[in-house]
């Protein structure tokens, strides 16, 4: 169920790498139950959309608001206890290598929860059925798992803590197509039971149709003008294939267009 | 197209002597921006581990698996190292010491060296070829694959997690290792001199007692700590700057190597300095130096 009420707002986001700017001038508004996907080529700047709403990256000007709080304004340990709220699901998963499945799963329990040790088992093992991993995984390391199974544990691992946010950072990502359709399915059931909010970066139209309630697609930096807006699309996922914008379309489409033109010039030059 | 970052970042070329001046003078100017810069990281990342170290001790588990691999299997090659170094030590002097006739007092060269200057330094160098690089390539490893990221956003401090259990084991094993190396090095100086070189047992034994204080083995230990924890600063700051790729990562090792070694290098001067100014400051009519 969707609210009207924002958990996540993000006003006037700017973030620059030394010279080099990501983001401009993003504003941004997630209700609370809202799955958003936020779309777009490589290197416009999404997975640092992702990684700046939940502080891993600072942003030069601007700024993100948590239920009404200003992340910026946070110090490092209210900082860490509004990140318990969300639930991080990382590209390649980001499992602790030196770690087993259930010892990184149980991780945000044992570092926020260590005097509930009695329930984590208990928790755990839930949580694994939620994904659909068998218990024989729980004591391998993450190098024996395969990529859809890495993810999943890393699925289980983003729940564990109930987050009220789940922000997804590629996450049917050099997946084939029916693992890619298990993680959606995932997605879904896991929006449906808890009523989480969730916030999908991809490039995967795929998901975006079938998971999000709602579409932003934001565009290179170095593709526009300075003044423009690097948000091109914001609305429901089925009105992309009919946008007006030709960016747009040929996005979804996943149509090269000028591009090719493009290459053979720089190549040229 | 034109860009908004592009437009930002235009600087009008300059050409012909002058060009190359000016060029010269900003690459400079950022070298040195940078250097500070990185100074400035380092300093405020130490600071952090130190807070961090008071505040929360890290869990046992996370401490002492580090200490086995930092400490226990740093033993062998650090125990095999130092007594070559003291053999080697050995047969350098011996020559000149026999030319004077002084060939009995070996064992006090050998020891005081091993004691205040290459025990110290070689366990420091050993870890830090060991045990730093390799905490610089796990960190790295972590980093690029967002490990650390992922650690961040659990709510758990990467700083606490990571880092205060490396540098602890660094600080707290180091001075282990350096009785070791020290211990190997004068059995191994020793028995090169009386079973190879026949330098009288007696005679050896007793110019070595005579010339060694327990000041040079606090000295040694003393000096062995400052490296313990540059390699642990160092190695863990490189780990966690380093740049994406497996390029990044095999850079990140080799820079905490070298970086530790000349810190450790620097660091020796001074604490030196510094020891013999504290040890003159409290025994002013004893002989610090051999055959004064």
């Amino acid at each position: 169920m969707v609210s009207a009420e924002p958990i996540i707002d993000i006003n006037h986001l700017h973030v620059r790498f030394g010279q080099q700017q990501v983001l401009r001038d993003i504003h941004l508004s997630v209700p609370r139950g809202q799955t958003l996907a936020i779309i777009g080529e490589s290197g416009c700047g999404k997975t640092v959309l992702l990684k700046t709403i939940i502080g891993l990256i600072r942003p030069q000007q601007g700024h993100v608001e948590f239920d009404s709080q200003r992340m910026d304004r946070l110090n490092e340990q209210e900082l860490a206890g509004q990140r318990t709220r969300f639930g991080f699901v990382f590209q390649n998963a980001a499992l602790f290598d030196s770690m087993t499945v259930a010892e990184n799963i149980l991780f945000p329990l044992r570092q926020h929860r260590p005097k509930e040790r009695a329930h984590h088992q208990e928790e755990m093992l839930q949580r694994l059925a939620e994904v659909g991993l068998p218990t024989s995984v729980l004591g391998k390391r993450p190098a024996e798992l395969s990529g859809g199974m890495r993810k999943r544990v890393g699925l289980a691992r983003a729940l564990i803590m109930q987050p009220e946010v789940l922000l997804y950072d590629e996450p049917t990502t050099g997946l084939d197509p029916i693992v890619s359709d298990v993680i959606n399915e995932l997605m879904v059931r896991t929006r449906d039971k808890y009523a989480v909010t969730s916030i999908i970066v991809t490039h995967d139209m795929k998901t975006a149709l079938k998971v999000a309630d709602r579409v932003v697609m934001l565009y290179p930096l170095s593709r526009i003008e300075q003044d423009a807006s690097q948000t091109i699309f914001d609305g429901d996922p089925a009105e992309t294939e009919s946008s007006s914008d030709q960016r747009v379309t040929q996005f979804v489409r996943g149509e090269a267009g000028d591009r090719m033109l493009e290459m053979h010039e720089q190549g040229a030059t | 197209m034109s860009t908004g970052t592009d437009n930002q970042n235009t600087v009008s070329p300059r050409r012909g002597l002058l060009g190359a001046i000016y060029h010269s003078f900003a690459d400079l100017g950022a070298w040195v921006q940078n250097v500070f810069e990185t100074l400035g990281d380092m300093t405020l990342f130490a600071w952090r581990t130190i807070v961090w170290l008071f505040t929360r001790l890290p869990r046992r588990e996370t401490l002492f698996s580090n200490m086995y691999q930092i400490g226990v299997l740093s033993l062998p090659v650090v125990a095999l190292t130092g007594t070559f170094i003291g053999m080697v030590l050995a047969v350098q002097s011996f020559t000149q010491f026999r030319a004077f006739g002084l060939e009995t007092q070996l064992g006090g060269v050998i020891n005081k060296s091993m004691l205040r200057e290459l025990g110290p330094v070689l366990a420091a160098t050993m870890l830090a070829g060991r045990v730093g690089s390799a905490m610089a390539a796990e960190l790295g490893t972590m980093r690029v694959t967002e490990q650390i990221d992922a650690l961040s956003s659990m709510g758990a401090n990467p700083i606490q997690y990571l880092v205060v259990p490396r540098f602890l084991s660094c600080l707290l094993l180091i001075p282990s290792l350096t009785v070791m190396a020290v211990f190997m090095g004068v059995v191994g100086g020793a028995g090169y001199c009386i079973f190879v070189l026949d330098i009288d047992i007696h005679h050896y034994t007793s110019n070595s007692r005579k010339f060694v204080e327990n000041w040079d083995l606090f000295y040694g230990v003393a000096k062995s700590v400052f490296f313990g924890a540059t390699i642990g600063l160092v190695s863990c700051y490189r780990g966690f700057h380093c740049e994406p790729g497996a390029e990044g990562v095999g850079n990140a090792a080799t820079t905490a190597f070298v970086q530790s070694f000349v810190v450790i290098i620097v660091l020796d001067l001074f604490l030196s300095i510094f020891l013999d100014t504290i040890y003159l400051a409290i025994w002013p009519a004893s002989p610090m130096l051999l055959g004064s």
